[in-house]
């Protein structure tokens, strides 16, 4: 099998004490810095690109991963201890995992949710592996008309379909492809958007949009209506480890969980909510003691939940690699991390930076055991870590925004800019605008607008070259129903 | 449906058109290409304006229609506004843009985190101005002596 043997090189890359070292760092930094509440996986990757100006992509990559998975399992520690999701995937940990730990249960929940990241983890990046190539192999085929298509498609899905509103989704798109465009256009020279600033004739950045609007347009938000008082963070309670009845109830929604979400992870309709949700109401149908659900906290609520949202979170990782499509703000950021180091993502990946891409699943199943590892046994450290006050922590967060924009630049108007949309953040978050889609519009867009060009010059200036070509036209009819059908879906309903 | 006009919203779904609006005019000042090219730099600045004109109307719609946000949990249960908290932090975002270029990183940064911590109530300002100042510092001597990333000297670190 190729896939092992490129495996087995992975490893070998991965393995070095050096890579391991990362691998550890990420993993420690992203729990540490994922348990605090607020901050999820996007902002964390973003907040540490600076550290990696120094490093090699591949040890850089083994961290962001490493920081990625990390992020995921520290997020549902502050979901069972203080009920404040730190992203949209913990919620539904939250909703069962916060009434365990009410009712004395918070050791059980900790250890079921633990275990059973680590089994979706581990579940999802066996799936990287082998079905990642297989994409590849698809994927290589496709050509610029193609490709266009289906980032057409993927705009629809991250904006339109997931999220409240289709409008308020799209007009969000729009303004990401709106700051993906400011600066001078790679095919033709010129500057576009630049308002007569030198500053911006190189572009936004997309770090500087992501920490401003997650943790800027956070802060503002936060201070708008700041009521002074402190949160409530339950004890550990409760062995820290499973009873023989809590395996048996954890194990199938463990599986089910992990089924569930890699294959909607891998989709580029992303997100990991739907799975998360679909599990929660799995396992509340199948559960033998429905009557825990909502009242003391039932584990299978905690479990199926869980190894949903880590496998989505590792199917991310299969678009993301194999086609260079970000469906996630965090891959989004990875994205871009990858542009700067002059890496073109997309499915010579895997042929002409193996080694990268290989160590860097590798270290995904290395990050899975030591995050298992550093979780269960240092919980006492991440708990004092949610205590942190409330003051201190976003002070501390703004400084660190500083660093990721001004560091990059030493520009004032970087930071002017930072705090501008760090400002029309927090109107989208009172506005219920979702931001996910800006950062993606702002990546995917000029790929997107890149795409379209190259199509156009191969069929010489004829638009009909997206619809003529069956695998194009194809994709472009999926995304029109994925933005119309539920519309019409509602209309027959209600007309009924 | 009789529902009146939510104003709030009218307003942002009116921003949404008129910057659509924006892009479409700052679009059609990007100088054309020297280059043949299918399709030149103003297209997609065209698409993307022209739809948020769309989004920005259609928001209008349903403003008009009695809105969509004062609906929502968050909005409705929201505590009173606390300009006294939104107002220290503006000023410390506004220090801190004043500060980094001439005073330096350690300085801009502790100043901003002791405004901030002082905005969400910290207990003693003068003991968060002491953590920000170790915090600021210890991100100082990592970026910049570690990691040799600049990011922002000063009077303090000057004297390093």
């Amino acid at each position: 099998m190729d896939t092992l043997a490129n495996l087995g090189g992975g490893f070998a890359t991965a393995l070095t004490p050096l890579n391991l070292l990362w691998a550890l760092i990420g993993c420690f930094l992203g729990t540490a810095i994922g348990v605090l509440p607020g901050i999820g996986p996007a902002l964390t990757i973003a907040l540490l690109l600076p550290v990696t100006y120094q490093i090699s992509a591949t040890g850089a990559f083994i961290l962001f991963c490493g920081t990625f998975y990390g992020a995921m399992y520290g997020g549902s520690t502050t979901s069972i201890l203080i009920n404040t999701p730190g992203e949209s995937g913990s919620i539904i940990t939250a909703l069962e995992g916060n009434k365990m730990a009410r009712s004395g249960r918070a050791g059980p929940a900790l250890a079921t949710s633990a275990i059973g990241s680590f089994i979706a983890g581990t579940i999802g990046t066996l799936g990287i592996s082998f079905f990642g190539p297989v994409v590849v192999e698809l994927a290589l085929k496709l050509g610029p008309a193609e490709y266009f298509s289906l980032m057409v498609f993927c705009f629809v899905t991250v904006s339109a379909v997931l999220g409240s509103s289709a409008l308020r989704g799209l007009t969000s798109l729009f303004f990401g492809i709106f700051l993906g465009m400011i600066g001078i256009d790679l095919q033709t020279g010129q500057p576009r958007f630049t308002f007569g600033l030198p500053e911006l004739l190189d572009g936004v950045n997309v770090v500087l949009v992501a920490v401003a609007l997650f943790a800027v347009a956070e802060t503002l938000h936060l201070a708008l209506r700041w009521r002074p008082g402190q949160e409530e963070i339950l004890p550990v309670s409760g062995k820290l480890w499973l009873s023989r009845e809590d395996w048996r109830r954890s194990f199938w929604p463990w599986l089910r969980g992990a089924g569930l979400g890699f294959p909607f992870g891998v989709m580029p309709a992303g997100g990991t909510e739907m799975p998360t949700m679909l599990s929660y109401y799995a396992e509340r149908k199948l559960s033998k003691k429905p009557e825990e659900f909502g009242t003391v906290g039932a584990i299978e609520g905690v479990a199926g939940p869980e190894a949903a949202n880590n496998a989505a979170a590792a199917g991310v990782l299969v678009p993301m690699l194999t086609l260079g499509l970000p469906t996630s703000a965090t891959a989004a950021i990875m994205l871009s991390a990858f542009q700067s180091y002059g890496i073109q993502p997309g499915p010579l990946l895997f042929t002409e930076q193996a080694e990268l891409v290989w160590g860097l699943i590798a270290s995904l199943y290395i990050a899975n055991v030591m995050l298992l590892v550093l979780n269960l046994p240092l919980i006492g450290l991440w708990v004092r870590i949610l205590k942190v006050p409330t003051p201190l922590l976003y002070a501390g967060i703004l400084v660190f925004a500083t660093i990721g924009t001004y560091g990059i630049s030493n520009s004032v108007v970087d930071l002017v800019l930072l705090y501008v949309i760090g400002f029309i953040g927090m109107l989208m978050k009172r506005f219920d605008f979702p931001v996910a889609p800006v950062v993606i519009g702002m990546i995917l867009g000029p790929m997107a607008e890149q795409a379209m060009r190259q199509a156009l010059t191969i069929s010489q200036g004829d638009w009909s070259t997206f619809v003529t070509r069956p695998v194009s036209a194809a994709i472009l009819a999926l995304a029109l129903i994925a933005l119309a059908g539920p519309r019409l879906y509602g209309a027959v309903a209600r007309a009924r | 449906m009789s529902r009146r006009a939510d104003t709030a919203d009218t307003v942002v779904a009116l921003a949404v058109t008129v910057f659509g609006g924006v892009v479409i005019w700052r679009g059609s000042a990007i100088p054309p290409s020297p280059l043949y090219a299918a399709v030149g730099p103003k297209l997609v600045p065209y698409v993307a304006g022209a739809a948020l004109v769309v989004l920005g109307v259609l928001l209008l719609v349903e403003a008009l229609r009695g809105g969509w946000s004062s609906e929502l949990e968050e909005v409705r249960d929201a505590p009173p506004v606390n300009l006294r908290s939104f107002g220290l932090l503006v000023a410390g975002l506004f220090a801190n843009l004043a500060l980094i270029d001439t005073l330096g990183f350690v300085f801009a940064g502790t100043v901003q985190f002791t405004l901030v911590a002082m905005a969400l109530n910290a207990k003693s300002p003068l003991r968060a101005a002491l953590i920000g100042l170790v915090v600021t510092f210890g991100a100082f001597l990592f970026f910049d002596k570690a990691l040799g990333v600049n990011i922002g000297a000063g009077i303090f670190e000057g004297i390093l």
